[in-house]
């Protein structure tokens, strides 16, 4: 483990290369990866973890970058885990929400990493919350995931982040899109970006309406969600957005809320990495019964009765290989 | 048993890490279809492609770079300005620690500029006419072997503890 230690002991004095290199063993599960959490979440738990999601389209890459620049003028280092989806067919991914983001490339206290999806569901990978694992160890004050915004059931970032912004913009759908369940739902501060087009009053208005209600935003919390008009092109309600942020933080401090959300997060990671250790051993079983269950496939017979002998395999493998 | 054996083996490994290729375009050069062009093709072949846009500076495509973690840095230059970008380029690398990353280049590159490019440490220059098929062959080859001293790099140290 000589390795791990020199690169821990470099990223920790600053040495973004080393960084960079951490954050893609905590990428790929392996044994590495785990010796490497068991030593950095003992540090981590200090940070803001802000989630950005929303429709496609609606600017959220332009926005966090917008947002980014607002958290470095009050002087916080800022990592980004930006979540790009990956080709069903190729397994190859290309990677642009760092785009819009470049101009802070050259910042040494900004940190922006891409990840890709790689076919996973509900818009967050076990990469991603490992990676908010080591940039939170790190020091960073601010991390920010923005999600793939896939659609409306994107919530695995409620267990996730401190403090959800979804963002919306003008002509997206009408009140009733308002009032839909799943994404809609989580937000602790609302977003309606591209306000410089026409219907934002009207598309503003409907959600004002909708939270108003506790339609959507109904949160046990006692928080009151927020809604801010930003244009991020031009730069408007960038600051009103940000000061939002910071109220959130505030409130989560101040009612243990923030406490509550990191335990969260490593349940979450902890139940993936538990799913990615058994699910790696349900395929290798898989291919050992193959006959089993091509025969029961065919015949229609017996195949439930083969997913559990697939089942017990898996288990005993994974006891071996302790 | 030694079939069953190498298939769970194969199996626990998981999923390949797949290769991670930044393409970057420097300076005041507008024109990004090439890049684009590459970039869609490395993705068809299976690669995570990082695109950082057009107008950057060489300090910010090595930065992109070292957070991205990328196992090839490829550049796009239409012009001319080439010897001068890349060498800044690779000064803001070595200063990162991260001249271990291999850097390849595309684009209208003079004949006789091709010697002091390679001096300067570019691995491949690709000239207008380059097929995808030989560009994509190239990159794989130089993030092959970079994965390959990673490891070995690796498998020393644990020797040494």
């Amino acid at each position: 483990m000589a390795r791990l230690e020199k690169l821990l002991e470099m990223a920790y004095s600053g040495n973004l290369r080393a960084l960079g290199r951490l954050l893609t063993l905590v990428e790929n599960p392996g044994s590495e990866a785990i010796e490497l959490l068991e030593r950095l979440t003992s540090r981590a738990g200090k940070a803001q973890v802000i989630g950005f999601t929303g429709i496609p389209g609606a600017g959220k890459s332009t926005l966090v970058s917008r947002v980014i620049a607002g958290l470095r003028r009050r002087g916080y280092k800022v990592a980004v885990v930006a979540i790009d989806p990956t080709s069903p067919f190729s397994g190859g991914s290309i990677m642009g929400d760092r785009l819009r983001m470049q101009e802070h490339a050259a910042d040494p206290g900004v940190f922006i990493r891409s990840i890709p999806t790689r076919g996973i569901k509900g818009g967050l990978s076990m990469a991603a919350l490992a990676m908010v694992e080591v940039f939170d160890a790190m020091g960073y004050d601010k991390i920010i995931i923005e999600t793939v915004g896939v659609g409306q059931s994107e919530v695995d970032i409620i267990n996730a982040a401190h403090t959800i912004i979804v963002v919306t913009m003008p002509g997206a759908g009408d009140d009733v899109q308002a009032l839909k369940a799943g994404v809609m739902e989580i937000g602790d501060i609302y977003v309606v970006n591209k306000s410089d087009k026409p219907e934002a009053n009207k598309t503003a208005a409907y959600l004002q309406f909708a939270l108003e209600k506790e339609d959507i935003g109904r949160r046990e919390s006692g928080w009151r969600p927020r809604l801010v008009k930003t244009s991020a092109v031009l730069g408007q309600g960038i600051e009103p957005l940000v000061d939002a942020i910071e109220e959130h933080w505030k409130f989560a401090r101040e009612t243990g809320l923030h406490a509550e959300k990191v335990k969260a997060r490593r349940i979450l990671l902890a139940k993936m990495l538990a799913e990615s250790l058994l699910s790696s051993r349900v395929n290798a079983a898989m291919e050992v019964n193959k006959t089993l269950l091509e025969e029961a496939a065919a015949s229609g017979r017996g195949l439930f009765r083969a997913a559990e002998v697939v089942a017990r395999e898996a288990a005993s493998m994974l006891l071996d290989s302790e | 048993m030694s079939s069953l054996q190498s298939t769970r083996e194969q199996v626990l490994e998981g999923p390949k890490r797949r290769y991670k290729v930044l393409v970057a375009k420097m300076g005041l050069d507008g024109h990004d279809r090439g890049a684009k062009v590459v970039a869609r093709a490395l993705r068809d072949a299976g690669f995570e492609v990082v695109y950082t846009g057009l107008r950057q500076t060489p300090e910010q495509v090595a930065m992109a770079a070292v957070q991205e973690d990328v196992d090839v840095i490829g550049v796009s230059i239409l012009n001319g300005a080439h010897i001068h970008l890349m060498k800044r380029l690779m000064a803001k690398l070595r200063e990162l620690g991260a001249d271990d990353i291999p850097v390849v280049l595309g684009g209208t590159i003079p004949i006789p500029d091709l010697e002091p490019l390679r001096s300067l440490g570019i691995r491949e220059i690709f000239l207008p006419g380059t097929s995808l098929a030989e560009i994509i062959e190239k990159v794989r080859k130089l993030a092959e072997e970079k994965r390959m001293r990673e490891e070995a790099e690796a498998s020393e140290q644990v020797g040494q503890a």
